[in-house]
């Protein structure tokens, strides 16, 4: 087996709320190894985002420890964090928080220019399958496709890790599927780890491995034997 | 409390930034409406109440000397009510603690009673007593300035010889409240004074022993002035009359009457721009808001509130801006107001002038203002009516933009991407960048109104006083004396060179139209005083002819070629037509100049002087002084150094606190516009921009995005700003134009350097307290709220 990107090790985070205290992780640990695809299923504020934030340097453990390769992410200054997710991670979120001024090209070449080594900015959206609509601005695009161009942004400047949070939870099942594709196209062709982040069981289906949390705790780890290609998934 | 006003107090508590922005601005404008109107409002008044209490004549007149028989005659004048005749003289005074001599004019007052018209306000001490020959009362400009009091003896060269004349008490008079000599411009209290004494004493030592050579005249309700003035001067010509005059003609009114109507005029103006600001800023608040809080209002719409009582409450956020905006501005106002009046009374004197803040004027300042808020609320208020409640409570679909200037251009290669947002998002809202530019341009151009006083007297002061009148003294002789007095003054200690001047007391008449002047000739061979146009430009004296000041020149309605008729009001009053030779575009006063032998030929007179300008060297002044304030024939003495000084120290009091108020103001303005616009972006594009920095962009990349936009506007607004300054003190100085003085539309690069930084800095400002916000957003927490 290969030595994981990912090691996570006793994470617990507690948010405070006034007087009480909330334990969205409690002591979890787990591995990410290269290109997997992976996705974590749980049920609303069982802790997912949270565990996929503090794996994408938004946010920071409260105990226990986070290595993405020999960076710790624990102890990591505010600044650290931004180099991290500059030169390494990819976020796609429910909402896809494009840029509306800027077209679908130009969402994607911003990113580009903040990147040592980025993917072509064309390239990217025909790995999405919007070469059609290069020029178009968001308010010009469907949901679905406002999605691609999302990821296509997040790729862009070929990261080692894509975080997605629900990248689904917005569409209806055929766009949802499509935007399934394209993750799963991209975790093949770029080899880039892939965590999905769902309350939709079906998904889970198209993994690599899928992660169950409940109450803050990795309850179950599965190996899928036979991954299921998304075009066949329905909801 | 109902559930909605709690709704809007948590909503101001939550915008207190924003509310308290626009408050200030708002605040600005009440207060600058109650400081301006009011002042103008306590002066109009003070100047009614000193008139009519202490009957300021209508009617001027002064001559050689006419014999108290005379008074009857006038009196019946048809619309005459009541005559004073006076004696009023100007003498060299020796005030003690003061280097120069000074002049004092001594005007004449009854023993018995108090004067009938021009009456005195005692401010301290007494009246004089009959009998006592030195007592005098002096005027409380000069006794200030000089810091004497009540008992006080100054010197004064009366009849030839020194005498002491004892203050017995300090006085105002109606015809003083602007206490200039003779047609300066600016006071200099410290040189200049006023002095009453009994007119028995004052008769004898003048020749005017059972006769005046003053007279003031009050018409009787209806009577014709023009109709007095003229029968008034037939009577005293063959008593060397120099022409009678009304009030609108009587320097001190002349002086106040103008700062009133300028005060009445700034006072609509300043405040509206800030009202115009503070309408556009709610506008742009309250439309966010009522755009970030539209499922807000689907949902009180779907509750069954109507679109009045939601409306209100968003109208709430207005009126707290007038509440907040009245409660600062209306202290403020008044405060600055009454510092205002203060420095009135270091120009004008009135027995009481009280900056008194109607309640009249305050209701109408905070209507006005609560109106103009209403109407920057209206277009948000009309979609909150218009929102549909089913629809309020969808998710908004993305802004919509469309390509921008750059690629109809084809230019997009040249552009970079965080550009290409920032122009998208100014074209997308066109009227909005518009206005917001034009309300920094305004701040940027109160900045320069501000300091542009500055300039003007700077340039005024380099053409009149330096370029012009380059004499270090300058002496008036009694009486005109031969031109060999030249070479006397020539022989007086300290003295290089001396430069005769004649002065001529004279008529012009052109047509029908005719104006009082003093005809000044000058010396070929002139160095010192020169005829200096608002560009530094000499003008030439031919050796006949007259030339004008342009002002002049436009009253009598004469350009050069001309012939005009003078009417000499001295000597022999020759009557003579005279060709105008030029005219001069200068900047204070309406002048006469002539070649000094031309203007002697004029006169029949030999080679005469009425004085002379001196330069003079400054170690052994003092010693010139002193002889001056001894030599009897000497009646006035003018340092240019010190009237300069003088005139220095009182404008830089009265400029600096309106400047520093206009600063702070317009820097308010400023502020309020960048840091609104920029929270508004803020709010608007949070999302896209937290969705970047999860990518990794930093602060400081997410910045630029954010305030770029910004950064343009002031940028655009500052060249706009220096236009739109140049423009508004092109048409103050067309306003203000009169015939005392023109301001010269000069604006120093220095002025327009300032009001950039000033702008600059404000926005820079208030950019880093937005940025500052930018710092604290928390990434998760907007990712998660959806608007
Ligand atoms: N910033 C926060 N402050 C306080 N509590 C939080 C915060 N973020 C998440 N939580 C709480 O932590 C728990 C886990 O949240 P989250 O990771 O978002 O769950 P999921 O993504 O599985 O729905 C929830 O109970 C949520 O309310
Ligand atoms: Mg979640």
């Amino acid at each position: 087996m290969p030595d994981p990107v990912f090691h996570v090790r006793k994470v617990s985070k507690v948010y405070h709320m006034g007087d009480v205290e909330v334990h969205a992780l409690r002591g979890v640990d787990l591995d990410l190894f290269p290109g997997e695809f992976v996705v974590l299923l749980g049920p609303s504020g069982s802790g997912k985002s949270t565990l996929l934030n503090i794996l994408g340097g938004l946010d920071v453990p409260t105990s226990g420890e986070v290595y993405y390769l020999d960076h710790n992410l624990t102890a990591a200054e505010s600044a650290e964090l931004t180099r991290y997710r500059r030169e390494h991670v990819g976020f796609v979120f429910q909402f896809y928080n494009l840029i509306p001024s800027l077209t679908a090209l130009e969402n994607t070449a911003l990113v580009t220019e903040i990147a040592e080594n980025p993917l072509d900015s064309h390239e990217c959206l025909r790995l999405v399958g919007l070469e059609e609509r290069l020029n178009h601005f968001p308010a010009q695009m469907s949901g679905g496709e406002q999605q691609r161009v999302a990821i296509a942004r997040a790729i862009a400047k070929r990261p080692e890790v894509l975080l997605c949070d629900e990248p689904t939870g917005a569409l209806d099942c055929p766009t949802g599927r499509l935007v399934l594709e394209v993750l799963d196209r991209v975790n093949r062709e770029l080899g880039t780890i892939t965590v999905v982040i769902t309350h939709n069981v079906v998904i889970a289906d198209m993994a690599d491995r899928v992660i169950r949390i409940s109450s803050g705790e990795i309850i179950d780890i599965h190996r899928n034997e036979k991954k299921v290609a998304p075009s066949e998934l329905t909801w | 409390m109902t559930a909605l006003n709690k709704k809007l107090l948590r909503d101001l508590w939550r915008m207190r930034g924003q509310l308290l922005t626009v408050a200030l601005v708002v605040a600005c404008g009440i207060a600058t409406y109650v400081t301006m109107r009011g002042s103008y409002e306590s002066i109009a008044n003070a100047q009614r109440e000193y008139y009519s209490k202490y009957h300021f004549a209508d009617v001027f007149a002064t001559l050689k000397r006419a014999p108290n028989s005379l008074e009857p005659s006038i009196a019946a004048i048809p619309g005459v009510s009541s005559v004073q005749t006076r004696i009023v003289v100007e003498v060299t005074l020796d005030v003690p603690g003061l280097q120069e001599p000074a002049l004092g004019r001594l005007v004449s007052i009854p023993e018995h009673g108090t004067p009938s018209l021009n009456d005195l306000c005692i401010r301290r001490g007494r009246y004089i007593e009959p009998g006592r020959r030195d007592e005098v009362l002096a005027s409380e400009a000069f006794a200030n300035a000089n810091r004497l009091d009540v008992g006080a003896t100054i010197g004064a060269v009366i009849n030839g010889r020194w005498e002491p004349l004892r203050i017995v008490g300090i006085a105002l008079s109606p015809e003083y409240v602007y206490e200039i000599r003779g047609a300066e411009v600016f006071p200099d209290n410290k040189r200049f004074g006023v002095f009453w004494m009994s007119r028995e004493a004052l008769g004898p030592a003048f020749n005017m022993e059972g006769g005046f050579n003053d007279i003031s005249l009050a018409l009787s309700p209806g009577g014709s002035e023009a109709e007095v003035l003229s029968r008034l001067d037939n009577l005293l010509e063959p008593y060397g009359g120099l022409g009678a005059y009304g009030r609108i003609d009587q320097v001190s009114n002349r002086f106040l009457s103008d700062e009133i109507v300028q005060d009445r005029i700034t006072g609509i103006f300043i405040p509206t721009i800030f009202l115009a600001v503070a309408a556009f800023l709610i506008h742009v608040v309250l439309s966010r808001l009522v755009h970030t809080q539209r499922n807000a209002i689907g949902l009180l719409k779907a509750f069954g509130f109507s679109n009045a009582s939601v409306g209100l409450h968003y109208l709430g956020f207005a009126l707290a801006a007038v509440l907040l905006g009245t409660l600062l501005g209306v202290p403020l106002g008044i405060w600055l107001g009454r510092g205002l009046s203060q420095l009135y009374q270091d120009f004008f004197r009135f027995p009481e002038l009280r900056f008194v803040p109607t309640l009249s004027m305050i209701v109408s300042v905070v209507a006005i203002s609560g109106g103009a808020a209403c109407f920057g609320a209206l277009s948000a208020l009309r979609s909150v009516a218009a929102l549909p409640p089913a629809e309020a409570m969808q998710p908004e679909a993305p802004a919509r933009f469309r390509p921008g200037i750059a690629e109809r251009l084809g230019l997009q290669r040249f552009v970079p991407l965080s550009a290409r947002m920032i122009l998208r998002n100014l074209e997308r809202r066109p009227w909005k960048a518009m206005l917001s530019t034009l309300g920094l341009a305004l701040a940027g151009a109160i900045l320069i109104v501000g300091f542009y006083f500055y300039d003007a007297i700077e340039h005024l002061v380099r053409v009149e006083f330096q370029t012009a009148a380059r004499e270090d003294v300058g002496i008036t002789f009694n009486e005109p004396l031969g031109s060999s007095a030249r070479y006397s003054v020539e022989r007086l200690p300290g003295v290089f060179r001396a430069e005769p001047f004649r002065v001529v007391a004279a008529r012009l008449r052109f047509e029908h139209r005719s104006r009082r002047v003093g005809i000044l000739g000058l010396a070929d061979d002139r160095d010192m005083r020169r005829i200096v146009d608002r560009d530094f430009h000499v003008v030439d004296l031919p050796p006949n002819g007259i030339v004008l000041s342009a002002s002049l020149s436009k009253i009598l309605g004469v350009s050069p070629g001309d012939t005009l008729t003078i009417e000499v009001l001295e000597g022999e009053r020759p009557v003579r037509p005279m060709i105008v030779a030029g005219t001069v575009e200068d900047l204070i006063g309406t002048s006469a100049y002539m070649d000094i032998h031309a203007l002697n030929r004029l006169m029949r007179e030999g080679e005469t002087i009425s004085g002379a300008y001196l330069s003079v060297d400054t170690l052994v002044a003092p010693k010139l002084y002193s002889f001056l304030k001894q030599t009897p024939a000497v009646s006035g003495v003018n340092v240019r150094e010190a009237m300069l000084q003088s005139f220095r120290d009182t404008i830089a009091r009265s400029l600096g606190i309106s400047t520093g108020a206009l600063i702070a103001f317009a820097c308010v303005i400023a502020f309020g516009i960048v840091y609104n616009g920029a929270l508004i972006a803020l709010s608007e594009r949070a999302h896209e921009l937290v969705s970047l920095r999860v990518l990794g962009f930093t602060h400081t990349e997410i910045g630029w995005m954010l305030l770029g936009e910004q950064a343009i506007l002031a940028g655009v607004s500052i060249p706009m700003g220096f236009l739109l300054g140049y423009g508004i003190c092109g048409l103050l100085v067309y306003s203000m134009q009169s015939e005392l003085y023109r301001m010269p539309l000069v604006i120093s690069s220095r002025t327009y350097a300032f009001a950039c930084i000033t702008v600059t800095l404000a926005s820079v400002l208030s950019g880093l307290l937005i940025s500052q916000k930018l710092r604290k957003l928390d990434l998760i927490a907007v990712l998660k709220a959806r608007e």
